[in-house]
């Protein structure tokens, strides 16, 4: 059975799903930056799969998923510095018990 | 993907198994550690997706930039939160989260399944990096300049919020 | 063609084999075991090094030392790296009691497998190479940026204290001397206009060492950094931390870690062939032996270093790195973009 477009697409759409659980039911700060990293990689392979098949010769997916990987790098240097501030100063990371802001 | 090799599509579901396998292992296991190495794994079948729709720097830049450094700095990351055993709990959203979860892979699986790509818009490029060099240094570059500036930021932003007083 | 012809370039030799295999097999079967002897003698070449290694290395040291070197072993003392392997290898695999087994296992496997990688594109000759790829030299990187998560896999999961100081040791070095590296190369890519290592070299009528000293001297640095070689081997200081990383290792899976370092090493040599040497060029004789020539010249600078230079600190060594490669590295690419830009 050959590869179709729709097998890329059905793969990314179930990255996603996945990471989308993750970062919603998970109390470990550390793991919700993974599992977003996971959502990016699914949106990545949808740009990329769908440059393959509707836009060749300009590959604008490919320039996306490039901009979206280097995003995505600024977000978790980012991300996990704001984490190791928040351990220093509450001595957890549990998404659930960070609640500073909440009432 | 416009191939039939029976190679490709043995390729293609190993590499699916190597990705959606190391999320699962993400989401699903309980040592902080093991997670991030599945997390590598997970990287690792997309650089081999990316191979196979041809798009070889991609592969490469996955390789270089998650399974190499963004993946290095989650480790990190675990090893200073001290968290690393047990320490990737549930919260109350499991079971609600689940549902949600599936709903929206359905939803998902319908509008993927129900559309017709429109497809096939000439060959495609030989020679890859060429062609992405002149789309990100010709239609894109203001955007290439932005993206410079955010990584720029971001790593004075990191210094600044991580460094111990 | 006559036998000099088979012996000039090895690949021909493949290639009537390969003639004369498909007189009578199908395509897909030339296919593979073309393949097969490309991947084979590639990793046969890449992991018998590190014998041949082990022994170069003693003997130059203790030379610089005014000592004999091994001598005992055979003539020359030539099967002294033998007898040490299957020594190793006779060893129990000791597993500490405490270790997270299945990364403790995975490890090693971990860190051979990227160290043999790189090996699929390296330009013996024009045709000796496994895979001209078009992103030859960020494969290259990427292979080599593989090499950090198995040293901390392999120091985490033993729960060994040295090995865990060894491990975040070798993690901020790597990370670190990873960036002047890869800077270091844009000034070759720049001038060579390709990606692929076959290019470069093609590129290099006057070898690049001399237009792009600079980038040479972070390369050869920055590589040192990346090896985790002497002067910069603090990873493995073993009169600080007794040996870093791989201290709980012992048996075969010490050996694949031996493997993995020496065949580091012996890439990096080739790379610095392939980048800055000019590869394969040179009069006379064969390109694969120039090759070969040249990377031997290449692993004596290393061994020569190892022999005459004292260990750095950490923050020596990180401030190397942040300070003074990585300032140099981006002065030679912003001069090679403008001589280009002007000249080219």
């Amino acid at each position: 059975m050959a590869i179709t477009l729709n097998h890329y697409l059905v793969l990314s759409a179930a990255l996603f799903t996945i990471g989308l659980y993750g970062a919603l039911a998970k109390r470990n700060a550390v793991t919700i930056l993974m599992c977003l990293e996971l959502m990016f990689n699914a949106a990545n392979i949808a740009f990329v799969a769908l440059t393959r098949a509707v836009a060749p010769q300009v590959l604008t997916g490919q320039v996306f998923a490039l901009f979206v990987i280097t995003v995505a790098a600024a977000e978790v240097a980012v991300g996990l510095a704001i984490v190791l501030a928040v351990y220093r100063q509450r001595r957890t990371i549990d998404a659930t018990e960070i609640d500073l802001l909440k009432w | 993907m416009n191939t039939n090799e029976p190679a490709v599509t043995i390729a293609f579901y190993v590499f699916s198994a190597l990705t959606l396998g190391g999320a699962a292992g993400v989401v699903f296991g309980r040592n902080m550690f093991h997670a991030a190495l599945f997390l590598v794994a997970s990287f690792f079948g997309l650089a081999g997706i990316y191979v196979l729709l041809q798009a070889d720097f991609l592969a490469v830049v996955q390789v270089l930039i998650y399974a190499g450094a963004i993946s290095i700095l989650v480790v990190f990351a675990i090893m200073l939160t001290r968290q690393v055993e047990r320490g990737n709990e549930w919260n109350q959203l499991r079971g609600p989260g689940l549902l949600l979860g599936v709903l929206l892979l359905l939803g998902l699986l319908f509008v993927l399944t129900g559309t017709q790509w429109y497809t096939g818009m000439g060959p495609y490029p030989a020679d890859t990096v060429s062609t992405l060099a002149r789309q990100i240094f010709g239609p894109w570059v203001l955007p290439f300049e932005v993206a410079s500036v955010l990584l720029l930021a971001a790593l004075v932003g990191a210094i600044i919020i991580a460094r111990e007083e | 063609m006559t036998v000099l012809d088979y012996l000039y370039d090895l690949s021909n030799l493949v290639q009537a084999f390969a003639n004369w295999l498909s007189t009578f097999a199908p395509g897909w079967v030339v296919y593979w075991v073309v393949g097969l002897i490309a991947v084979a003698t590639t990793l046969l070449f890449a992991v018998n090094n590190t014998l041949a290694m082990n022994y170069i290395e003693r003997k130059v040291i203790a030379h610089f030392q005014v000592r004999y070197g091994p001598n005992r072993a055979g003539p020359y003392g030539l099967l002294q790296p033998v007898a040490d392997a299957v020594k190793i290898l006779l060893k129990e695999p000791i597993i500490p009691a405490v270790a997270d087994r299945p990364v403790f296992l995975l490890a090693p496997i971990a860190a051979f497998v990227p160290a043999i990688m790189p090996w699929a594109v390296i330009p013996f000759t024009p045709q000796m190479m496994v895979a001209d790829l078009n992103v030859g030299v960020l494969y290259v990187f990427a292979m080599g940026s593989l090499a950090t998560i198995p040293i901390f896999m392999a120091g985490w999961s033993s729960r060994n204290k040295f090995a865990l100081l060894g491990a975040m040791r070798a993690v901020a070095q790597m990370v670190s001397y990873e960036v002047p590296l890869v800077l270091s190369i844009v000034g070759v890519v720049i001038s060579a206009g390709t990606l692929s290592l076959r290019g470069i070299v093609e590129a290099q009528a006057v070898p690049y060492v001399i237009p792009q000293f600079l980038g040479f001297l972070v390369f050869f640095v920055a590589g040192l950094g990346e090896l985790n070689r002497s002067p910069l081997d603090i990873l493995e200081a073993e009169s600080e931390i007794v040996a870093g990383y791989h201290t709980e290792y012992s048996g075969f899976m010490f050996i694949l870690y031996y493997i993995a370092e020496y065949t580091h090493l012996w890439a990096y040599s080739a790379f610095i062939t392939t980048f800055f040497l000019a590869g394969w060029r040179g009069p006379l004789l064969p390109p694969y032996v120039w090759f070969v020539l040249k990377m031997l010249f290449v692993a004596f600078l290393l061994i020569w270093l190892r022999a005459t230079m004292p260990r750095l600190r950490i923050d020596q060594l990180l401030s190397l790195a942040w300070k003074f490669l990585l300032p140099v590295a981006l002065v030679n690419v912003f001069v090679t973009a403008v001589g280009v830009f002007i000249f080219g």
